[in-house]
């Protein structure tokens, strides 16, 4: 059995909720009135280890380790099943990937998952190329959590270079380091006021 | 800065506290005009964001002002003795209340004149609460706007004249449009104090929702049993002249005389000959889904919607009778004992006046087809909770049997309360009954097929008296409740799921049930738009009729003379609906025993000088006050249905036309004044 | 008809069958599709999920990049694509903050966005302003009894399109209602197919996958319309591993909407890269 403590307000991050606020279309927290809706119509909440009702409480609430260190936020497929039923118009897809984003930023990711290494695997390669490359993306991928994944995929790798579906070299976009200057101009994960 | 030579007016030992300056006798300008300026507090509602004894010091240096005081209360007693001492002692002839909108308090302040002995018309009103103190957080912005609403009212009141009151004969008879429960009780209080009434029904027979319900929360009693008896009631208070089947088309005229036009459609039944006897619809070859049992049952094409109808007599549904349609049939009146079948009645337009109109045309229920997550229309055994309703009862399309569309019986029913309701997507307000409404078909679900019955829910609102006791009841009785609003409803291993999450264990569940409930969103009438427009009222944002003021005046529109009760006004439970008509048949006695209604002097005039007979201004008066005078050809307003809205003023090329106290002069002195501060 | 072409990454590398029909397709419909010069990634989901506002700026450098091409609209195949596109968009114009982020970021490398172009889906410039009747007109070998179950996944109608209704949509119903092809009821028509999560959560993902295949051949499915690349790859590519993993024998052709369309209009095989399925091959020879 769990033990739960008393929660202490000392451990709460009042600006929390701002943080998670301030990202491209996930405002609106503090219109929600924990109807359930959202967890309901997910496919993934049933997996996660907080639903996503709870964990825009707990963002409110301010439980900044709790909530970027779930695993939750790396279930959600970002279908938007939830947003386009919250009966208060929250984007609640936009609010996980938010999350996601803070964890990343914060180094709290939940050690045992993968979905981090997998993003920013893929982020990476965009910075690169401008373009996606599969091959490099998971093998980037493969790099950062258990090389031997590689070995996993190659069969279905080998079938869709045959079929050519694969792309051996990465295409790039002429000015790739156009999309580098931007990426640093505009990242860093929380909008810039 | 208070007034240091106030103690020597006498004032303030009448009344403490008042703040003042007084300006002596030096009148300046108008030799006649003597303003009295009175700045409110309103407790701090005015004076936290406006500094009163600021705008009192600036009010003061105003032309004409004799006396300018700012005080906490101008609408309490003490408040008003210091406009009346002023027109005592200081010979003041014009009032400037600087306070709320004058919606609430002008009235008070023309009493307050009166018994000064001035007429109540040399008054005006600036609103430096909803138009100042309530609109900013910025103090010294509220201040300065103050101050020029102030001016611009002492430059407009100085034109002000004596205006007087009038009345107008009213007649004493009552209109009741809307035949549910809240009309049924407003028509027989009014008929019980001896007054005509007349009560228009759209359906072919008055009761309404009411009348559609199997039991009543919290008590349980039978909905038809409460209900039956005021229906027949109606019927035979020799006071009531029902009309179903009829809808009014026309509504002309002001509070105290109305002429109405009421289009009674053509039953296809002589009701003088008819019995009654139902012989018809026996015969009738038609079956059509029924309306009243929600499509779930079927109904002849002559008919009459359930057992107790009143008037318990059928009409033909043209739409669908064969005779009608294909021109061929002629069943039911082969069968009538009493020849009462006539196919070629038509349409009936009667003409009636009456002094004051209830409307009370109710609600219906949304249709949760437009929402195909909840599986409304897509699966089988998905109800709504009217539906319910009508299978629980024992004069519903299956004999009271709740039963799934193969017969047999529901071992798990879920009840899905807030659908469409509270929902930024449908309708954003709450429907107020159907946290009760669940918690009693949960009961009768549970009762008779003794089923695993859950609740789903976002808040459980048990407001009423009794209500949380029933709550209680029905948590004993084994009902479960999951407060998660159900997400969607499935399909699954051939029985249905509604998947939602359990909120208070933050675990996502999906629970196999045999037979889904909806309890959709009580809304307006289809066709209440249409309604709105033929009464001349207004809707409210989410689309129920408006009240003249949501606390205060909840059963009067903002025409005088109609009122609203019910639903009409947005979602209630059968208490308040009758506590609503009932209310609205008060309001109507006592308009009915004052025997006269009061008409507002601020009406429109034409200056027959310069009136040029063009006849612009006639059509588009939206009251149809206005006539034209063949002989001396000028335009003429009638005064007892004149509003003052001023549409014919802005119309008139000649500039013939002004309203009394909104000539251009006063209005063009006023802006002049607020600008210039 | 003329419109600008965003491909997407995977129209140019896992996804060249949905490339090459829609090629085909839009050639046989007399509409002319205009490459998006130097696009970049829309800006997808797994960018998101690192930097929202990074994913705003390749998407809104495709979308200035249209704007300064001229173009008037810009059609998109993909599913993410399209809604990380209008999302982009979308929040570009009622989030003043974002607003200014992109306007400054975009300044630094020479260009401008103000307003974005309108981003449509290809299913919608088909169905609206092709039209049923165009498309009918060009149908030469109808599709006679060919029992289709129409999959639209998540993103072309959610959060939001201008089309078609977001909990039930009709759109594929209606556009290959025309070829001939009997378009059967699809309960999981709007269901994740996991997306991403194939490579992170394979588990669930290949779960997801099969209750939709399941659902499919229930129904008597002989092939699985689609619209998206993401839900063709983890459809068609998984199958096989869905099957070992549940024991099942799912053998279903996947299908994008422009091959079958293509497939009426009399198009050949390869022309179609059909050739190119992963797991199982439309039979040709059926139609
Ligand atoms: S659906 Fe919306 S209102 Fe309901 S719990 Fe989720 S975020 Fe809150
Ligand atoms: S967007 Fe994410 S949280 Fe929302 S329903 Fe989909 S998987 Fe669940």
């Amino acid at each position: 059995m769990e033990v739960t403590e008393v929660l202490s307000e000392r451990e709460l991050d009042r600006g929390f909720s701002h943080q998670v606020q301030d990202l491209p279309g996930a405002g609106g927290l503090e219109k929600c009135i924990q109807c359930g809706t959202c967890s309901g119509s997910c496919q993934m909440s049933a997996r996660m280890d907080y639903t996503p009702r709870r964990l825009i409480e707990m963002a409110r609430v301010g439980m900044k380790r709790e909530v970027l260190s779930s695993r939750a936020i790396w279930y959600c497929a970002s279908c938007y099943s939830c947003t386009v039923r919250c009966p208060r118009g929250i984007n609640i897809t936009e609010v996980m990937s938010g999350l996601k984003s803070l964890a990343i930023k914060n180094e709290m990711c939940s050690r045992r998952d993968d979905g981090p290494a997998f993003y920013t695997s893929f982020y990476d390669v965009i910075k690169r190329y401008g373009r996606l490359h599969e091959g490099s993306v998971i093998a980037g991928f493969a790099w950062k959590t258990n090389p031997w994944r590689l070995w996993g995929m190659a069969p279905l790798g080998w079938k869709m270079f045959l079929s050519g579906n694969l792309e051996v070299l990465p295409e790039k976009i002429k000015k790739p380091a156009e999309i580098s200057l931007l990426l640093e101009k505009l990242g860093g994960g929380v909008m810039k006021r | 800065m208070p007034g240091s030579d106030a103690t020597s007016c006498g004032i303030l030992r009448v009344v403490a506290g008042a703040e003042q300056t007084e300006i002596g006798t030096g009148v300046q300008g108008m030799s006649d005009v003597r303003t009295g300026v009175y700045v409110c507090h309103c407790g701090s509602n005015i004076a936290e964001k406006v500094d009163c004894a600021r705008v009192r010091e600036f009010a003061s240096e105003l032309k004409n002002v004799v006396v300018a005081r700012d005080y906490q209360y101008m609408c309490s007693e003490p408040g008003q003795e210091l406009i009346r001492q002023d027109v005592e002692k200081n010979g003041i002839n014009r009032v400037v209340v600087a306070s709320c909108s004058p919606r609430m308090h002008e009235p008070t302040f023309r009493k307050t004149l009166e018994t000064a002995g001035l007429n109540g018309y040399l008054l005006e009103m600036a609103n430096i609460r909803e138009h100042c103190s309530w609109v900013t957080t910025d103090r010294e912005a509220a201040t300065e706007k103050a101050a020029a609403l102030v001016a611009g009212a002492v430059a407009r009141v100085a034109f002000h004249e004596p205006l007087e009151e009038r009345f107008a004969d009213l007649k004493q008879r009552l209109l009741v449009v809307g035949g549910g429960i809240a009309g049924i009780e407003a028509a027989l209080k009014v008929a019980a104090g001896g007054y005509q009434v007349t009560l228009v029904e759209k359906e072919p027979s008055i009761g309404g929702n009411m009348a559609r319900l199997d039991k009543t929360f919290p008590t349980l009693d039978c909905s038809a049993c409460i209900l039956t008896p005021k229906m027949v009631a109606v019927a035979q208070s020799e006071n009531v002249t029902l009309y179903t089947y009829a809808e009014v088309e026309k509504v002309e005229g002001y509070v105290g005389n109305f002429q109405v036009t009421i289009r009674q459609k053509a039953r296809s039944v002589d009701t003088s000959k008819c019995t009654g006897c139902g012989v018809c619809y026996g015969k009738c070859p038609t079956r059509v889904p029924s309306e009243f049992d929600a499509g779930l049952g079927t109904r002849k094409a002559i008919y009459v919607p359930f057992p107790q109808a009143v008037p318990n007599k059928p009409v033909i549904d043209r739409e669908h009778c064969l005779q009608f349609t294909k021109g061929k049939c002629g069943v039911c009146a082969r069968f009538c004992p009493t020849g009462a079948i006539d196919y070629e009645q038509g349409d009936q337009l009667i003409t009636e006046e009456f002094g004051a109109i209830i409307i009370a045309t109710g609600y219906e229920t949304w249709d949760p087809a437009a929402a195909p997550q909840w599986g409304y229309g897509r699966y089988d055994n998905v109800l709504t909770a009217m539906q319910l309703e009508r299978l629980v009862n024992a004069a519903g399309p299956t004999k009271g049997k709740i039963q799934l569309q193969d017969g047999s019986t529901p071992e798990a029913v879920a009840i899905l309360h807030c659908i469409g309701s509270r929902d930024e997507n449908y309708h954003r307000y709450c429907s107020r009954f159907c946290c009760m409404s669940s918690l009693k078909l949960a009961h009768l679900a549970r009762e008779k097929t003794g089923a695993e019955v859950y609740n789903f829910y976002i808040d459980l609102r048990a407001f009423g008296k009794g209500y949380e006791e029933f709550y209680n009841r029905v948590q004993e009785e084994g009902v479960h409740f999951i407060r998660g609003k159900g997400a969607e409803v499935i399909r699954k291993d051939g029985r249905l799921a509604v998947r939602a999450e359990d909120t208070l264990l933050g675990r996502y569940r999906e629970v196999p049930v045999d037979m889904v409930v909806l309890n959709t969103a009580a809304v307006p009438r289809r066709d209440s738009e249409k309604v709105g427009q033929v009464f001349g009222i207004q809707p409210s944002p989410d689309g129920f009729f408006l009240e003249a003021h949501v606390k205060l005046e909840p059963l009067k529109t903002a025409t005088d003379g109609i009122y609203i009760a019910g639903c009409c006004q947005g979602p209630k439970d059968i208490p308040d609906s009758v506590a609503q008509g009932a209310g609205a048949a008060s309001e109507v006695l006592s308009l009915f025993a004052a025997g006269k209604v009061k008409i507002s002097p601020v009406v429109a005039t034409v200056d027959s000088q310069l009136c040029s007979g063009c006849r612009v201004c006639l059509p588009l008066c939206p009251y149809s006050a206005i006539s034209y005078d063949e002989v001396n050809r000028t335009a003429y307003v009638n005064e007892a249905t004149c509003k003052g809205c001023g549409t014919c003023v802005a119309s008139c090329p000649s500039g013939a036309l002004s309203v009394r106290h909104f000539t251009d002069e006063e209005i063009i002195a006023q802006i002049k004044e607020v600008l210039a501060v | 008809m003329r419109y600008t072409y965003f491909p997407g990454c995977s129209n140019h590398s896992s996804s060249r069958d949905y490339e090459e029909s829609t090629r085909e397709v839009c050639a046989a419909l007399g509409i002319e599709l205009v490459e998006l010069q130097d696009w970049n990634c829309c800006g997808s989901t797994a960018v998101m999920a690192v930097d929202p506002m990074a994913a705003m700026a390749l998407s809104a450098r495709n979308l200035a990049l249209a704007a300064a091409g001229g173009s008037r609209e810009m059609v998109v195949t993909c599913n993410s694509c399209f809604s990380t596109l209008r999302r982009a968009g979308q929040f570009y114009q009622s989030e003043p903050l974002t607003r200014d982020a992109v306007d400054r970021a975009l300044g630094e490398v020479g260009l401008t966005l103000q307003k974005p172009v309108p981003v449509r889906h290809l299913l919608d410039v088909l169905l609206n302003d092709v039209g049923l009747d165009g498309i009918g007109a060009r149908v030469s070998n109808p599709l006679v009894g060919l029992k289709v179950v129409p999959y639209y996944g998540c993103l072309v109608g959610r959060p939001k399109n201008d089309f078609d209704d977001r909990e039930n949509p009709c759109s594929l119903e209606r556009l290959l209602g025309t070829t001939g092809a009997v378009l059967l009821p699809f309960e999981h028509k709007a269901r994740c197919c996991g997306g991403a999560l194939m490579t992170t959560k394979t588990e669930v993902a290949l779960e997801l996958c099969r209750d939709i295949l399941q659902e499919a051949v229930e129904r008597g499915a002989e092939v699985m319309a689609v619209t998206c690349p993401m839900c063709h790859l983890n459809l068609d590519a998984y199958q096989g591993q869905i099957n070992q993993r549940f024991g099942t024998k799912f053998n279903l052709p996947i299908l994008y909407f422009t091959q079958i369309l293509g497939l009426s209009f009399g198009l050949r095989e390869k022309e179609l890269g059909l050739t190119r399925a992963m797991y199982r091959r439309f039979d040709y020879a059926r139609v």
